[in-house]
């Protein structure tokens, strides 16, 4: 095997991933790009159904469609990569997985499967129309939430399995700090774990609702119980995707990562300043006072200021390594960066991406303006640009290097070629299916409802020609996603056999000590529960103390 | 300039503008009152027909041209439907829900607001304008969610 210097400029033994953690990586990778067609082909019949273009078949209705693209894209494709793509990063920056972790691993595998198809088969029955919210007092088959427990579970073997191996590779190296792409892995599985407590105490509050052994439940605690959950987890697909912009995309353009201090805390920032950030999607709710939703518009905006600490240190390094290549000028850099290779093309447009979407998140956790665009279509237009684009292509863009090198084969000039392609559909189709989405929010288009002009009321007739535009993106989407996943299983299974580099990024040089205090993830996840405890105590407890009589489980599809 | 000075300017800059934009959103609604609908009053969603005032759901007058808008919410209406208001009616909405999540939204106005069982919601949104407003349900609630809405007439 290659020879490769890691962080400390240490000869490592071999470069890359174990052979048995790139099977783990790999049968992860094939659950995430089958998931990802599958979820694909529902987000275009929903494209089409809402431009009123098709019909669907007796017996099936949009939010069942819905309900299964939600669960599909948002737990199962996004949650199976970050998994596959950093496990893949622990197994090399550790050198191999511990093998009680690799078991537990391969346990939360199983156990996600069996949560996953427990929830699918519930939704395609009929019995769980409930979409990706499940808010109640809609009550899906029992069946459903255990199937949530499944993946939940699943999620928690691999976060202890990632924490286990972490900490027994800081005990047997004493005086280092881990590499930065194991310090994302933790900084990842720390989020995941806390976040999926708020989701797991509401699937905990339904399953006895739902079985008939308590009468009724707490609306609002549910709702903001899921929203600990459900917003922090788009985020962690964000620490994910910038974990390939710090470190990953400086080495393809041929450039080093910026200073580590400032990474590290970037993620520990992200981590412990995230899981408030649901409450935006209150705003607009009875039962918190405005005081409250004021201070949580100040909880959410903090988000911000790593994202924009990320800005500044990705322009940096582009720039420097678009100047070191010859790059004159204001501008004349951006020439110099490696715009015909698709692992440096995707993740860059991703980056851009990141501009609108962030600017779209501050409109929407704003009080004022968040009333304007609540539930409107301009949301979904803005996670489709955010985990859509921003995450999405960052994860498309890592495929094309990490999956020939799990497999042993090459990335071809012809499959980059295909990659860059493919790119550019998926841009121009989000593009298209994401901008228009935003105009038509802003002109009152409702998200999650399905095909109707609401008697030919005027307004409705206004929203019709967006709708054939989101059609004609979900289309492109749709090319873009057959591309993506033949790329994917080609790559995996038939390119040419061959070496692909895994590229990491060395640091500046003349960089400071990376700090040995930013180790301390004992003290992060106390200053996250103090984050959270700030957010949550008070308006949880008023909601407990001052509820309404509770509400009876009520299926209304 | 060096990377930390420059550093230091884009990040001042950057949470000073995130500090003003606090301030203005602050002021917004505090100062002018315009704050999200976020009353805090409760009900038995069980028991909503037989609750003052939701035991009387419909439009009355208050004088000067205000009025009080009194709505009950279910899979799949909204109770009263189809009101008419004159213009610069300045209408206060109270309304629950009696069975699941629901979301009002009048296209055309800032008026946007969740209406969850257990809960009376309450927002106000003055009609300077003639025309046919639709009122639509934007949380989803069922098989006819798209079949919920309404129209408040001002002339």
């Amino acid at each position: 095997m290659e020879q490769a210097i890691d962080f400390k400029g240490r000869i490592k033994s071999k470069l890359g991933v174990n052979p048995q953690d790139a099977t783990i990586s790999l049968t992860y990778f094939t659950i995430s790009f089958a998931t990802l067609l599958i979820g694909g082909i529902l987000g275009l019949i929903q494209g089409l159904e809402r431009a009123g273009l098709y019909q669907l078949p007796a017996g099936f209705n949009y939010y069942q469609v819905l309900s299964a693209h939600g669960l599909l894209l948002l737990v199962v494709f996004t949650a199976t990569f970050t998994m596959g793509y950093q496990l893949a990063n622990l197994s090399h920056s550790f050198d191999g997985l511990l093998p009680k972790v690799r078991k537990m691993v391969w346990i939360g595998i199983v156990l996600k499967l069996i949560g996953v198809v427990l929830s699918v088969t519930t939704i395609v029955l009929g019995e769980a129309s409930v979409l990706y919210t499940f808010y109640p007092p809609l009550a899906a088959h029992p069946i459903f939430y255990v199937g949530l427990v499944f993946l939940v579970l699943g999620i928690w073997a691999v976060s202890f399995g990632v924490m286990i191996n972490y900490r027994y590779w800081r005990k047997q190296h004493p005086s280092q700090t881990t590499p930065i792409l194991a310090f994302f892995a933790m900084g990842v599985f720390v989020l995941w774990f806390f976040a999926s407590l708020g989701v797991t105490i509401e699937v905990f509050m339904i399953i006895p609702w739902v079985l008939g052994w308590i009468e009724t439940i707490n609306v609002m605690v549910t709702r903001t119980l899921f929203w600990w959950f459900g917003h922090t987890l788009v985020n962690i697909w964000y620490l994910v995707a910038t974990s390939a912009w710090y470190v990953i995309v400086p080495k393809i353009i041929g450039g080093k990562h910026f200073n580590e201090k400032l990474i590290r805390l970037v993620i520990i920032l992200l981590v412990v300043l995230n899981i408030p950030g649901g409450f935006h999607h209150q705003i607009i709710d009875p039962a918190i006072s405005i005081s409250i939703k004021f201070l949580h518009v100040f909880m959410s905006l903090s988000i911000a200021v790593p994202s924009l600490m990320t800005a500044f240190a990705m322009f940096y390094v582009l720039e420097k390594a678009g100047r070191n290549k010859g790059g004159k000028g204001l501008f004349g850099w951006l020439k110099k960066l490696p715009w015909g290779d698709v692992r440096f093309l995707a993740p860059m447009i991703a980056m851009i991406s990141f501009i609108p979407g962030g600017a779209g998140g501050i409109v929407n956790t704003s009080n004022q303006m968040n009333q304007v665009i609540h539930n409107t279509m301009w949301v979904v237009g803005h996670f489709h640009i955010t985990v859509g684009v921003s995450v999405v292509l960052t994860f498309f863009g890592i495929c094309y290097w990490l999956i020939p090198h799990l497999s042993k084969r090459q990335l071809t000039p012809r499959m980059n070629k295909i990659g860059v392609i493919q790119t550019w559909i998926w841009t121009i189709g989000m593009a298209i299916m994401a901008g228009s989405m935003h105009l038509a929010g802003l002109i009152g288009d409702p998200r999650r409802t399905s095909d109707t002009t609401y008697a030919g009321h005027e307004s409705a007739l206004s929203w019709l020609p967006y709708e054939f535009v989101f059609a004609t993106g979900a289309t492109l989407l749709m090319i873009g996603v057959i591309i993506q996943v033949y790329a994917v299983f080609n790559m995996m299974f038939f390119a040419p056999k061959g070496t692909t580099e895994f590229p990491v990024a060395e640091p500046e040089e003349d960089q400071p000590k990376v700090p040995m205090w930013t180790e301390r993830w004992g003290l992060w996840a106390i200053v996250l529960l103090a984050v959270v405890a700030m957010a949550y105590v008070i308006p949880i407890v008023d909601m407990i103390v001052n509820a309404p009589p509770g509400s009876p489980p009520i299926r209304t599809w | 300039m060096n990377k930390g000075k420059l550093e230091e300017i884009w990040m001042t800059v950057s949470i000073g503008v995130l500090v003003i934009f606090m301030v203005i959103v602050g002021y917004q609604t505090f100062a002018l009152g315009m704050g999200p609908p976020s009353n805090k009053e409760v009900i038995d969603p069980q028991k909503v027909d037989e609750t003052a005032p939701f035991d009387n759901p419909g439009l009355s007058n208050s004088g000067n041209n205000k009025y009080e808008l009194v709505m009950t919410l279910e899979a799949f209406a909204f109770t009263p439907g189809n009101i008419e208001v004159p213009v610069g009616a300045e209408v206060e909405f109270t309304m629950t829900s009696k069975d699941v999540s629901h979301g009002v939204q009048i296209p055309g106005t800032n008026l946007n607001a969740m209406v969850l069982p257990g809960h009376i919601q309450k927002i106000t949104q003055t009609f300077n304008e003639p025309g046919e407003y639709l009122v639509l349900c934007n949380e989803y609630c069922g098989a006819g969610h798209q079949a919920m809405f309404t129209t408040i007439i001002v002339k």
